[in-house]
């Protein structure tokens, strides 16, 4: 089913080489009257970094809301059209919402570690869904989702402390960790370093380099660089629609549309 | 590709699992507690909405019967020798007469067959002991109507007026067949031509049968408890009940535990002292003509037992012929309002703590309203940011929050005490009240000051005003709104408040209404309380009318304060 | 008399106002812009200057003059008359309805005389505040006035004033507290210290003594009726009383503000909030004749049938009226606390697949949770306080009881019951209701300081 609608699809720009993870069609996104996304479509490659540049308020966290759903938090907020993730639709009402999010993650702008210890704060998740029968085995999880977000060596010795004492970098490393600690497929992260300072943002782009071996990203940043660094893939949005997608060096190098060339080049935004 | 397909292989762990039973059963169980929370907080609120709708309930089923009150209407002549022998119309001597005679008189000819002194005192208590205040008012105004007949309300004594404002005290049906008494004054048989009273005796007996069985409950409770007097006295009683309620048709003496048997034929009342299937002894309550037979006769009952209600058999015979007769009038309670504090109830009004009230308010409303208003600008306008700035802040907060009785402490020490103000004065009373609600009045002034942009302060500073009349001709205008929406949150806050006054003494019986704000007086909340510690049902009754009143005030302010905000508070 | 000299005060306020005004318009003589201060200065200035010095003479002669009408009373009085605190409570309403002629029947020479001094120090008095009164204004007004030229700068003297008036009305909040604390302190200290007082305890049988009964002290002369000022039985009393207030409260409370602020749509708001607003705005005596009228007979009926002993002033009728009456003060100031935990912790905790109860127990009620604890502390100080409800429904003999189905009393029913009606100042049962009062205000106080303090640090931490 999901494959009839992607060869339907005809703004395919460049071969993807790995299978499409998220697949969007005819999204559409309004809060009350607003407008704020229209017809967006996209496939999301699996175990690569997409990221989702494009000027303030044009969209970029609203569909990456779209992806975990989170946008049901929010009363006014009203999306229809189409997302799958495996192929399986997302906003199907047989879908469970609760589950949707433990396998798409999300890292959030601002780091928001819960006023906990910092190993609560990573158990939280795997606790929730029932990840380690033991404590020996919570542990464990603990332990490697702040290894993998390579944050193990500098808390170890303090995991009782409340993660809000943490750092602003080591904060966001540890919403990453506590973000991993589920296991999912796909992390969302929102702007994850506009808070941080220039080693903590290096820190964590490594960090990203390390995840796509396990993990499916989709990033959202205004750097220019970071997205060129980071990502295999890139989306340009502006007003509330795609303008283009594909590979980063390309979109960065001979974009196609006039206005992507005009954002990347600093004329606007 | 409706199963959702395995992702590739993580490094170190399997995905989340979610299709197995397991996971299947876990999230069920998560969304079950999800409901459950959810409920709780649906359960909490239809509870504390139910509480409200209970409390108010309750007060207006028992309030309400307060607004309207019972009357006699009768006609009466007062003869001049009886009420202004000189003939001078002297108002004075007027209220000063004994209308006892004529009002006694007037009573007699309403009622039939009430012979002696006693059976006259009885009707005569029926009245209110103000009963003629109207009247004698009414003569003062037009003394040309000494003499002459004249139709007039009689107020009912507060047990009358209760009886007849509670509902289904009085039953009556047809009789079966042919009653026949044997005489026609004091203690009578009436004999029924078939077993026409054998349903109400099968009654009686159950009703002894039922307390048979609660009796030898508690007599079993009490051998348990070991006090085993009161268990064999309970059991001794329970078996001779027992045995009355099996002796299927002997005959029942009604005592006062029971609802009181009457039987009505030819216009009068028997009430029926022992009863047999088609036979019955009892004495004549209302007289009839002739000992013969009567064919039309009723079964009448005063439901609740005599030993549960302050009037006695007696009174009922003679309110329920008053009633049938038409005499008994139902009118709206204008003495309620009229009228101070009495000890009798049927008297009572509340004019003189509404007056007390509104005395005590004026004064509360004079004194926290310019002290909290100029405070509030001091404090947000003028006061340096500093320690002592902060300590009077800190310090307005927790005052807040003191219990109100210890403003009462401080009345009592300080304004009664020290300054020797009067006792159970609107003065004294005002003054606590206003110090009570000040902080309430600085903090909402404080808001609605803070609310106010700076820019239109900045504007009049523009133009060379002083700071001074920046605030007081810009800022302050600006804020009205907000400080009248706290100020009348406040005063109902104050209007409502009784301990701290229960301190300074306007707890005192007082019957005048005050005329100044140093006279002894009560205020509302005080009336209630007064009022709500006396015995009478007819106070109780009261009571609830009076809250009734002042619930109505503050949902009046309340509303006011609301429109207010909505209306004329804007959003910058 | 009052109205006169108000009236008086206030023409002469106006008319200070309108001279000074002309004055300084006479003045400038045509230049108006030469004046440093507008003519209205001038005049508000003036008007000032005669509207303070009277109210002060007035405010604070009255009470001065009662008080010397009141000893040239007692001075023709026996002194066994006025040394006894009820045949002196007696006489002075003698003396006072002799005086305003509500006297009924023949009165005693002796209060005769006594009204007749009353009278006229009285008189005099009134006449002396009168006339420093038209004394002070008229040199106020004079002061003023001479004072107007061209540079006189009345503006900047008014605006002073004005300052000090602004200040004064800010401080009588903070005199509120120092005379709370002033007159409960001092007459605890004349209760446990004072030498001359009769019956008195000391401070560790006051705090640790099992029993209350402080209306033998009234009659010193029977001696086989022990007097005793032990404080524990009020307050178990009251705790237990506040505790069950606080089981009702706290959870239907704390549930309703989750719901509120949580799950409710804005028509469930729009129908919740002014229920809870009513339930805030009913006075407490109300709440206590239900309680004492409607609820604790049912509680007693409801426990006959379990076959239960339940006192007709059960604690638990109490308990349950006063936790009605704290719902809706939990519950609002844990929807502002709630309402102040920020969007990111739930965004957070929802992005890892909670619910919404698994993100509200584990994550916003966790963060809410001083703001949480320093309500119910809040909570808990106002059912301590309360009085109304306990005076109504609770019990009046003190007992040391923790069984709700018990009659209980509590330290505000026994102030109230110490204090309503004829006290003398100088009985060991009046100062322990003041005491009491010590020990009421300390503990509210405390809690409060404390609760306000927590809120304080938790708004910061989320602003
Ligand atoms: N909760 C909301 N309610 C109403 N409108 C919203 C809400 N969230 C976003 N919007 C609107 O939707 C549009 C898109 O917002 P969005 O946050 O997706 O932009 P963005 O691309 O992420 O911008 P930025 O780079 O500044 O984060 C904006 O115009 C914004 O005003
Ligand atoms: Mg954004």
């Amino acid at each position: 089913m999901s494959d009839a609608v992607i060869t339907q699809e005809p703004a395919r720009s460049a071969a993807v080489q790995s299978r499409a993870k998220v697949v969007a069609r005819d999204v559409n996104v309004h809060y009350g009257d607003k407008h704020a996304l229209q017809q967006v479509a996209i496939d999301v490659p699996e175990k690569a970094v997409t990221a989702f540049i494009g000027p303030s308020g044009c969209g970029k966290s609203t569909f990456l809301r779209c992806i975990n759903r989170m946008n049901d938090t929010i009363p006014i907020c009203r999306v229809t059209g189409h997302i799958e993730v495996d192929g399986r639709d997302i906003y199907d009402p047989e879908i469970d919402v609760v589950q949707l999010r433990a396998r798409v993650g999300m890292v959030f702008q601002k780091p928001n570690p819960f006023p906990k210890s910092i190993y609560e704060n990573v158990a939280y998740g795997p606790r929730l869904h029932g990840l380690a029968s033991t404590k020996a085995e919570l542990d464990a999880v603990v332990e490697d989702a702040l290894r993998r977000a390579s944050l193990w060596n500098e808390v170890n010795d303090r995991l009782d402390q409340p993660g809000t004492g943490l750092s602003g970098g080591q904060q966001q490393r540890l919403c990453i960790a506590r973000a991993i600690a589920v296991n999912p497929e796909i992390i969302l992260m929102d702007e994850p370093c506009s808070a941080l300072d220039p080693i903590a943002t290096a820190r964590i782009e490594e960090l990203i380099d390390e995840l796509i071996e396990n993990f499916t990203i989709i990033i959202v940043t205004h750097s220019m660089q970071q997205a060129a660094r980071v990502s295999q893939r890139t989306a340009f949005f502006h007003m509330g629609r795609l303008v283009e997608e594909g590979p980063t060096e390309q979109i960065f190098s001979n974009p196609k549309d006039r206005r992507t060339q005009d954002y990347i080049t600093g004329r606007f935004g | 590709m409706t199963d959702i397909p395995a992702s590739g292989p993580a490094a170190l762990r399997p995905a989340l699992d979610v299709t197995s039973d397991a996971a299947k059963l876990r999230i069920r169980a998560r969304y079950r507690s999800e409901r459950r929370f959810r409920a709780l907080g649906i359960v909490a609120l239809s509870l504390t909405t139910l509480f409200l709708a209970f409390l108010l309930v309750d007060v207006i089923r028992k309030g309400l019967p307060v607004f309207t009150a019972h009357s006699l209407v009768l006609d009466v002549t007062v003869p001049q020798d009886a009420i202004d022998p000189s003939g001078r119309r002297d108002a004075a001597a007027i209220r000063g007469a004994d209308l006892y005679p004529v009002t006694r008189d007037a009573m007699k000819a309403a009622v039939p067959g009430v012979q002696g002194r006693s059976a006259e005192r009885t009707l005569t208590r029926l009245l209110s002991v103000g009963a003629t205040a109207d009247l004698v008012e009414r003569l003062v105004a037009e003394p040309q109507l000494i003499g002459t007949p004249l139709r007039t309300r009689l107020l009912l004594s507060d047990d009358a007026d209760m009886f007849f404002k509670a509902k289904h005290e009085v039953t009556s049906a047809p009789g079966r067949g042919v009653a026949t008494p044997d005489g026609v004054s004091g203690t009578v048989t009436v004999t029924l031509s078939e077993p026409g009273f054998a349903a109400r005796l099968a009654a009686v007996k159950a009703a002894h049968a039922a307390s048979a069985q609660v009796l030898r409950l508690e007599a079993e409770r009490s051998a348990r408890q070991g006090a085993v007097e009161r268990a064999k006295d309970a059991a001794t009683k329970a078996d001779a009940l027992a045995a009355k309620a099996a002796a299927k048709d002997a005959a029942e003496t009604l005592d006062d535990t029971l609802p009181s048997l009457l039987v009505a034929l030819g216009g009068g009342l028997v009430k029926i002292e022992t009863l047999e299937a088609s036979r019955a002894t009892g004495v004549v309550l209302l007289p009839f003509a002739e000992a013969k037979a009567y064919a039309d006769w009723r079964i009448v009952a005063f439901e609740r037992p005599a030993s549960e209600r302050k009037i006695t058999d007696q009174e009922i015979a003679y309110l329920e012929h008053l009633r049938a007769t038409g005499k008994v009038e139902a009118h709206f309670n204008t003495r309620f309002f009229t009228s101070g504090d009495s000890r009798e109830p049927e008297l009572a009004g509340i004019r003189g703590a509404l007056v007390g009230t509104a005395w005590t308010m004026l004064v509360t409303l004079l004194l926290c309203v310019p002290i909290g208003v100029l405070a509030a600008i001091h404090l947000e306008e003028f006061a340096p940011k500093n320690r002592i700035t902060d300590l009077i802040e800190v310090n307005i907060n927790n005052l807040a929050a003191v219990p109100s009785i210890v403003f009462g402490l401080l009345g009592l020490a300080i304004f009664l005490n020290f300054f020797d103000l009067p006792r159970s004065a609107p003065l004294v009373g005002g003054l606590v009240l206003a110090l009570l609600v000040l902080p309430t009045i600085i903090i909402a002034s404080r808001a609605a000051i803070k609310s106010v942009p700076p820019s239109i302060k900045e504007a009049a500073l523009g133009v060379g005003a002083s700071q001074q009349q920046a605030v007081f001709h810009h800022v302050l205008p600006a804020a009205v709104p907000g400080i009248m929406t706290g100020t009348i949150i406040g005063m109902a806050h104050a209007l409502g408040e009784t301990a701290p006054l229960l301190l300074i003494g306007m707890v005192a019986f007082i019957v005048d209404v005050p005329q100044a704000i140093t006279d002894a007086s009560t205020v509302l909340p005080v009336q209630i309380y007064l009022w709500s510690d006396l015995p009478e049902p007819a106070f109780q009754q009261k009571t609830a009318g009076a809250i009734i009143l002042m619930l109505v005030f503050l949902f009046v302010m309340n509303a006011a304060a609301i429109v207010i905000r909505r209306r004329f508070e804007r959003r910058w | 008399m009052t109205l006169l000299y108000f009236l008086i005060m206030a023409l002469l306020t106006a008319g200070a106002f309108v001279a000074a005004r002309r004055r300084a318009v006479a003045v400038a003589g045509g230049h108006q812009a030469a004046l440093h201060s507008r003519p209205n200065h001038h005049g508000y200035l003036a008007a000032f200057a005669v509207l303070l010095p009277m109210l002060a003479i007035f405010s604070f002669g009255m009470p001065f003059v009662e008080r010397a009408a009141k000893s040239a009373a007692f001075a023709t009085m026996p002194a066994e008359i006025t040394a006894d605190v009820l045949k002196r409570a007696v006489a002075t309403r003698d003396i006072e309805n002799f005086a305003t002629g509500k006297f009924a029947g023949e009165a005693p020479r002796a209060v005769k005389e006594a009204a007749a001094a009353l009278t006229s120090t009285r008189e005099n008095g009134r006449a002396t505040v009168f006339g420093l009164g038209l004394l002070t204004a008229a040199a106020g007004f004079l002061l003023v006035r001479g004072r107007i030229t061209l540079a006189f700068r009345a503006r900047n003297r008014f605006e002073a004033v004005v300052r000090i008036i602004l200040i004064a009305c800010a401080a009588i909040a903070v005199l509120t507290t120092i005379g709370i604390v002033f007159s409960v302190l001092f007459e605890t200290f004349r209760f446990f210290f004072d030498p001359s007082l009769k019956g008195r305890p000391t401070v560790s049988e006051f705090l640790f003594g099992t029993e209350w009964n402080p209306q033998a002290a009234m009659r010193a002369d029977q001696g086989d009726i022990r007097t005793a000022f032990g404080f524990l039985p009020l307050l178990t009393g009251t705790l237990l009383i506040t505790l069950i207030a606080m089981l009702v409260a706290g959870p239907l409370g704390l549930f309703s503000a989750i719901y509120l602020a949580e799950y409710a749509g804005p028509r469930v708001r729009g129908a919740a909030k002014p229920v809870l607003e009513i339930l805030a705005g009913i006075p407490t005596v109300v709440l206590g004749f239900f309680a004492a009228l409607t609820v604790a007979p049912l509680v007693r009926a409801a426990g006959e049938r379990m076959g239960l002993d339940v006192a007709s002033e059960s604690a638990l009728a109490a308990g349950l009226v006063m936790g009605m009456m704290i719902i809706p003060f939990i519950s609002s100031l844990a929807d502002d606390v709630i309402n102040a935990v920020p969007q990111s912790l739930r965004d957070g905790a929802y992005a890892l697949g909670s619910t919404k109860s698994e993100t509200i127990r584990r994550v916003v009620l966790p963060a809410a949770l001083p703001g949480i604890v320093s309500a119910f502390m809040l909570a808990v100080s106002r059912a301590v306080g309360e009085t109304m409800i306990v005076v109504m429904a609770a019990g009046l003999a003190a007992k040391l009881s923790f069984n709700p189905l018990d009659a209980v009393t509590t330290i505000t029913v026994q102030i109230k019951t110490i204090l309503v009606g004829d006290q003398e100042f100088d009985s060991a049962k009046t100062l322990a209701a003041f005491a009491l009062g010590f020990v009421l205000f300390f503990v509210t106080l405390v809690l409060n300081v404390i609760a306000l303090q927590i809120v304080r640090r938790y708004r910061e931490q989320y602003d």
